[in-house]
């Protein structure tokens, strides 16, 4: 094996490796398989906490620079030492529980949200045969388990009973849960196209058959990235879409309460979660780990940390939306849009298949992978832009029935005013 | 099959461990020095009036049937969506009408004035 390919399957190696030591040591059986899962289960949570330490400091540097601040600077060199800064601060800095809390509820929250966001990095492939457990439904599992937030936030705000958490878990609950059918919708396509939900074969049908990036499904459904995106900046509450926490308004939301280790559990939970989608969204619309020259695993961590600047980009730069802009843009726009894409794709790659066994089981038209993504790239943007259309227009309409309404005011009052032109009105 | 969700499980069992620990850790070297003024809720210095815990409004309670309907729809197409490669055409043709049931529903709601957020 040269040195190449000993670089780029430098996790199975290892990992591969690791199992055969227990192995060794105990025997094979039950005991050395819980061993050895337990042994990859902790080195994979301890690498997404490292992960997250390392999330904090880009998103302060990288927020500070779009804002033209210096960010973070004193702890280490570039401030990289901040993290473990925050961890020292966090770990002996006093928590209270208010009295009036249920306690039970207030403390089992912080818990749920970061076992379940660490839960679902079981099932990402970081590298061909690199994956804690190859699952058939890998995208259903994250979704499903992704969601979980939704009932922790839920709990957290409602345990606090303070009336700022309530709010805050009011929104959430309305938020999350209504974004979440998006991205359900926009799921679809992909899982149409690769014939698979394991996050593994969807990214082998975005390989060629020599291990090179093939076509990625970004091209191939661009409105659904687009969809699928905005509605994982939603479901992780980030901004612009943090009304869940929104400090100007209701001081921080679900978590005013919380302070110390817990409060850290829940920015693990939310940063977690943020990194989840990003690799989610690497791995569905980028082509996951399948690149040139580089080891795989390196290019999951570039498509990966590519998104998430996206998302450190958007809070940087856009301001919250309005509660009811935001259930609007879910309920009214991207959902409708969403179901007419599925059907779109459906018929169209039904009409225009790739293999000729496909074409002699269900008949079709005969065409090459490029020509089929060309066909399909057409039909996203057409109806992304024909639905902004028809958004403007309505918005068009509503602005000018406004307009027309504060001129037949102002109106009104012209005319009461004139009507005291002839002198002083009677007292 | 079952192999597969073992590691779940495990992981499961991991990461609430991992979490256990920090949070364990934690109150043994943070300072405990309760006293009422800290146990009272935060709400800005205000003193609290009455409980939080009182009724959701009822808009919560009727997007959340919108969602229930949408969750199960959308449940219902990654079966479809999986053995897509097999089926006819007349099956896309029946997931359409589906979609449109949906799309019907959505539209019902939205005229009904239940997507309005006042």
């Amino acid at each position: 094996m040269s040195v190449i390919d000993t670089v780029n399957n430098l996790l199975k190696i290892v990992s591969d490796g690791v199992a055969g030591l227990v192995e060794g040591i105990l025997g094979p059986g039950l005991g050395a398989d819980l061993i050895t899962m337990g042994l990859g289960a902790l080195v994979l949570c301890t690498i997404v906490a490292l992960v997250f330490m390392g999330m904090t400091w880009a998103e302060r540097k990288v927020v500070a620079r779009i804002q033209n601040r210096v960010g973070p600077n004193q702890a280490g060199p570039f401030g990289l030492l901040q993290p473990i800064a925050d961890g020292i601060k966090m770990f002996t800095k006093e928590d209270t529980t208010p009295a009036s809390a249920d306690r039970w509820v207030y403390n089992a929250a912080p818990l749920i949200i970061a076992t379940f966001a660490l839960v679902t990095f079981a099932v990402f492939p970081l590298a061909p045969g690199v994956v804690g457990t190859n699952l058939n439904i890998g995208v259903f599992f994250v979704i499903a388990v992704g969601s979980a937030s939704t009932v922790a936030i839920l709990m957290a705000g409602w345990g606090s009973n303070n009336k700022y958490s309530l709010l805050g878990a009011f929104r959430t609950v309305a938020q999350l849960v209504g974004y979440e059918v998006p991205m359900l919708l926009n799921v679809i396509p992909v899982i149409l196209l690769a014939g698979s939900m394991g996050l593994a074969d969807i990214v082998q049908r975005q390989t060629l058959a020599d291990g090179n990036p093939g076509i990625p499904f970004i091209l191939y459904l661009p409105l659904s990235a687009l969809a699928f995106f905005i509605a994982g900046v939603a479901e992780t509450g980030r901004s612009p879409f943090d009304l869940l926490e929104a400090e100007s308004e209701i001081v921080a939301g679900f978590h005013v309460e919380y302070s110390g280790m817990k409060f850290a559990l829940f920015m693990l939970g939310e940063y977690v979660n943020t990194l989840a989608v990003s690799i989610v969204f690497a791995t569905l619309f980028l082509g996951g780990y399948a690149g040139p020259i580089l080891p795989p695993y390196l290019w999951l961590a570039l498509k990966t940390a590519g998104v998430f600047f996206v998302f450190m980009w958007l809070r940087g730069t856009l301001p919250r939306v309005r509660v009811d802009q935001l259930m609007s843009l879910n309920w009214k726009v991207l959902v409708p849009m969403s179901i007419v894409n599925i059907i779109a794709v459906m018929i169209l790659a039904k009409l225009f298949v790739t293999s000729p066994g496909l074409q002699a089981a269900n008949g079709g038209i005969l065409v090459t992978p490029e020509t089929q993504a060309a066909i399909l790239f057409v039909a996203n943007v057409a109806i992304l832009l024909s639905g902004l259309a028809i958004v403007a227009r309505r918005a068009r309409v509503l602005r000018l029935a406004e307009e027309a309404e504060i001129e037949s005011r102002r109106e009104a009052n012209r005319a009461a005013v004139s009507g005291f032109a002839g002198g002083a009105p009677a007292r | 099959m079952r192999t597969d969700f073992a590691f779940i499980g495990v992981m499961l069992v991991t990461a609430f461990l991992l979490m256990g620990v920090a949070v364990f850790a934690a109150s043994l070297l943070r300072p405990r020095k309760p006293s009422p003024a800290k146990l009272e809720t935060y709400e800005c210095g205000m003193e609290t009036v009455g409980d939080a815990w009182v009724q959701f409004r009822v808009q919560y309670y009727i997007f959340a049937l919108i969602f229930v309907l949408f969750d199960v729809g959308g449940v219902l197409l990654f079966p479809f969506a999986v053995a897509f490669n097999v089926v006819p055409l007349y099956a896309v043709l029946v997931v359409t009408v589906f979609l449109g049931i949906l799309m019907t529903a959505l539209l019902y709601a939205w005229r009904r004035g239940a997507l309005q957020w006042d």
